[in-house]
């Protein structure tokens, strides 16, 4: 075995595809497992935020005397216990994140910019205490109107809510601030000429209501901040790094005197890609010498973190007799929430990813709002974008008579093609996952009156980037994994499933663990479908590096040069014919042995992983709607995925059938409601509707396996891409059920009654 | 200061005392007073289902009981289901179905997952999606939850044969 493998292993496999007991499953299913507000410590306090009542308003003072005095209370914070940060742009992996605009929205200061906006934090020895305090920190606010729509707040005369605020990526820079952060384009061709080639062309205009991620375990951290500036944090968090760095710049602290210990987490989809809490239980622990916790109420998950765009879509299409499409024009408009940084670049870059157009455009606006500023949610931007072009290609396909996947079919993106985004694919099992669903037999299943079917594609980057990985071998042979990365999913298994294989041991003798950011070298946070993919290449580097040590600590023992021992089974083999006689060293032998051999058995990788090969997804959606109600059931779903190599199957499968949950809940109930004073008026799980298990029938997932050589066993991201098409699949079965196009997410009942009693 | 009033209950099986404001809600007074913290507080409302804890034999979201109310009751939690170091078949079906991600709604998914088959030893996949609706899950899509639940409902009945 070479050092570094030049392509992916993906035959004579012993672990890596099959299904072992998760490494921390016995903890999870008795209760154990500590999540972030599972986490305490002696002498800790209740640290809870005041927030603002009001969507859009100056505060003109804070009074927190009368909380200070309340016995109990230890700390009272505002932005004023806080550097104000000039504008820097981070760059933290799926997204950049400006360090000033993620302080202001721990902490407002001069200005409120949504309801729910933090704006004094206490600190006290009980939770009916700080709730006291809060009641006594007096607010006086000047209120100003407010926008909240994407399209009203990009008009010239909408309340501005940034006065520095100038539209970048227009031609010439504009004299006057405005809510439209950015303006991205991406071209190719001649536009004109291309839709003056087409035959037909369809058009249309879609919406998508904000949602939220919607993890069902609220944000939770405890802090501590010692008296000579070291500090720890516990927190529920997709990076402990991300955390640390982010705490850092807030307080203007040193990282290295930040120690952050994941908690397990309790789901995250993008939005515990940022913080919130922890900054804020920092200063209140430093205020106050004592460890504060922090737990959010489930209102205050949904008025103050998340969610993504609201988001206006125009697509118009324009193709041959034959359905080849010569061009596509596509206009985004994505609501980015109180500050800049919607995820509009991803859902541009991804609209079109699935087809080889020749001539097209896509412009794409970042627009403030008086709403939660949004946060990643899996595969950021791409859901909203792809509602509109697949919703588009469905009308495409009936416009000229043909089957939506051999439409999809015919302008399908393959290997060679340039990506409307930029780079040209490779080795990407897009055909494959579109055969998968043409192929099976749902495809053609009979459907009833009142029935529809509806077809979908989808698309995501995947992403590499800086991972750490350790491996040590333990003096009986066993072995430990230790990353950076949350496992949200189920990593650990995949991570110890692919150090198992490297170093010929069963899984139960692999111990992964995820450490604290003083125990591991940096990894970029636990997003983008890049666990599996780069940990995974550290992981698997880490152990391979043990097995060139451990061939070299044998040849020593049988003093052979080392090219007469291979490494086989879990043990060194000597293929010296003459001392084939002194049987297998295995790597139990060998660590008995490693204080003679060149010490302690281990090693560890930091590397930047490239080559984080693009998913692609193709989903098959039954429905029926009831006439009388409008209420939509989700009949049968089929979703084929390529995922390069599924290295732990069920939790590949258990991704896409999570991101499908996911989509059909932002296709059929989810959204936020805003009164008419920018209030959410449904800050709450019963409200906010998201997906019951009576909801939802079986999904039936199919795992497309076009292996990708930039993996030691092949592997691209999975997680993202199932929440893609499902908003589309829906629309286009609600479609095909009643005729008529539905254009307005979420399609809630009283919606589509409408529709069917003005048919 | 509110007074705290002294309660006496069961739980797992065992004689627990605690102290309890007015307004303590059981679920923070299993996790905060007696250090059970394998219940969990997704939204405090009645509607995740992440706290679901057994009562004298019944299910109830244990975020919407006052802990006062838990005077002299038998309550059991997830922290109960396991037979000492050996799993309880529904645990045991989770772990080997997968029917786990995140792992947070997991206790309550189980605890209720244990009424329906204490009241229900053979129901249908559409009865046991109806009795879990109360239990939110947002990372599996509840495919494998709902296999694993009758995947243990039919262990559990072989058992009994």
């Amino acid at each position: 075995m070479s050092e570094v493998m030049d392509r992916p292993q993906t035959l004579n496999l012993k672990v890596v595809g099959t299904r072992p007991i998760r490494p921390d499953g016995a903890d999870k299913v008795t209760g154990k497992a500590t999540f972030g507000a599972d986490f305490s410590m002696p002498g800790m306090l209740v640290g809870k935020i005041k927030r603002s009542p009001h969507a859009h308003a100056r505060i003109v003072s804070i009074d927190t005397k009368k909380a200070l005095a309340l016995a109990g209370v230890k700390a009272v914070i505002t932005a004023a216990d806080f550097p104000d940060l000039a504008s820097e742009e981070y760059e933290a992996g799926e997204s950049a994140a400006n360090l000033r605009d993620l302080a202001l929205n721990c902490m407002a200061r001069g200005k409120v910019l949504y309801d729910g906006h933090a704006v004094a934090a206490v600190a006290a020895t009980s939770s009916s205490i700080a709730d006291a305090a809060l009641a006594l920190i007096t607010v006086t606010y000047d209120v100003l109107p407010h926008v909240i729509d994407v399209e009203a707040a990009m008009e010239a005369g909408a309340p501005v809510l940034h006065a520095h605020l100038f539209t970048e990526g227009l031609e010439t820079k504009p004299d006057r601030p405005s809510n439209i952060a950015k303006r991205n384009e991406l071209m190719r061709g001649d536009l004109e000429a291309g839709f003056a080639q087409a035959e037909v062309t369809v058009e249309g205009r879609y919406t998508t209501a904000a949602v939220h991620q919607g993890y069902i375990e609220p944000h939770a951290c405890v802090a501590a901040f010692a008296p000579d500036g070291q500090c720890q944090v516990w927190s529920s968090s997709q990076g402990q790094f991300m955390v640390r760095t982010y705490c850092a710049k807030i307080l203007g602290l040193e990282a290295s005197n930040i120690r952050v210990t994941p908690t397990e987490i309790g789901g995250g989809f993008g939005g515990k890609t940022t913080v919130y809490l922890e900054p804020l239980a920092l200063a209140l622990s430093r205020q106050s010498g004592a460890p504060v916790k922090m737990v959010m109420t489930r209102e205050e998950v949904f008025r103050a973190t998340g969610p993504t765009s609201g988001a206006v879509i125009e697509v118009k299409l324009g193709a041959k007799r034959d359905g080849a499409i010569t061009a596509a024009r596509v206009v985004l408009k994505y609501q980015a929430g109180a500050f800049p940084g919607s995820p509009v670049g991803a859902g541009s870059m991804t609209a079109l990813a699935c087809y080889d157009v020749p001539n097209f455009s896509v412009t794409g606006f970042d627009v403030v709002t008086n709403s939660p500023k949004v946060a990643a949610y899996r595969a950021p931007g791409a859901p909203i974008s792809a509602f509109g072009v697949e919703s588009a290609m469905d009308d495409l396909a009936r416009e000229l008579g043909m089957d939506p996947i051999a439409l999809r079919r015919k302008n399908a993106v393959r290997d060679g093609v340039k990506a409307a985004y930029g780079p040209t694919f490779r080795n990407i099992g897009y055909l494959e996952t579109l055969e998968a669903i043409a192929d099976h037999p749902h495809y053609k299943a009979p459907l009833g009156p009142n029935q529809g079917r509806g077809v979908a594609v989808g698309f995501w980057f995947n992403v590499g980037g800086e991972s750490t990985a350790a491996v040590q071998v333990g003096e009986d042979g066993s072995a430990v994994v230790v990353t950076g990365n949350p496992d949200i999913g189920g990593s650990r298994a995949s991570m110890a499933m692919m150090a198992a294989e490297v170093l010929g041991l069963p899984i139960e003798k692999v111990r992964p663990i995820v450490a604290d950011t003083a125990s591991i070298g940096f990894s970029m946070l636990t997003g983008g479908s890049r666990t599996t993919f780069a940990t995974g290449m550290a992981v698997t580097q880490a152990a391979q590096k043990i097995v060139v040590d451990l061939k070299r600590r044998a040849a020593q023992i049988w003093d052979v040069p080392v090219e007469q021992v291979d490494w086989i089974n879990g043990a060194a083999v000597c293929l010296d014919a003459a001392k084939a006689d002194k049987g297998d060293l295995t790597l139990a032998a060998l660590a008995a042995q490693s204080a003679r051999t060149g010490g302690p058995i281990g090693a560890q990788v930091s590397l930047t992983a490239q080559g984080a090969g693009p998913g692609f997804g193709a989903h098959i959606c039954d429905v029926e709607v009831d006439p009388e109600t409008g209420h939509v059931t989700i009949l049968r779903y089929t979703a084929a995925q390529d995922v390069g190599r599924a290295i732990h199957p069920a939790y590949v499968e258990g991704q896409i059938q999570g991101g499908v949950a996911q989509g059909i809940g932002w296709a059929l109930n989810e959204e936020y409601v805003f009164d008419s004073e920018g209030r959410m008026e449904n800050a709450g799980f019963l409200d906010y509707r998201v997906p019951v298990a009576s909801d939802l029938p079986m999904i039936e997932p199919i795992i497309v396996e076009v292996a990708n050589p930039r993996h030691p066993f092949g592997a691209k991201g999975v997680g993202e891409v199932p929440i893609v098409p499902p908003l589309a699949a829906v629309a286009n079965a609600v479609r095909a059920a009643i005729g008529v196009r539905m254009t307005d997410l979420p399609l809630s009942p009283p919606k589509i009654r409408a529709v069917i009693d003005a048919r | 200061m509110t007074s705290r009033r002294h309660i006496s209950a069961t739980v797992n099986g065992d004689p627990v005392e605690f102290l309890s404001e007015a307004g303590t809600t059981l679920l923070d007074a299993l996790r905060d007073e007696l250090g059970l913290t394998g219940s969990k507080e997704g939204c405090g409302s009645g509607d995740c289902g992440a706290c679901s804890v057994i009562v004298d034999g019944r299910l109830i979201c244990s975020c919407l009981m006052l802990a006062a109310e838990a005077e002299g009751r038998r309550i059991e939690t997830i922290e109960g289901m396991a037979d000492g170091s050996t799993l309880h078949p529904l645990q045991r079906k989770f772990l080997e179905h997968a029917a786990l991600q995140c792992g947070f709604c997991t206790p309550g998914l189980l605890v209720a997952a244990k009424a329906l088959l204490d009241a229900n030893p053979d129901p249908s996949e559409s009865e046991t999606r109806y009795w879990l609706a109360g239990n939110l899950c947002r990372c599996t899509g509840y495919d494998k939850v709902i296999r694993a639940v009758m995947d243990a409902a039919a262990e559990l009945r072989q058992a009994r044969v």
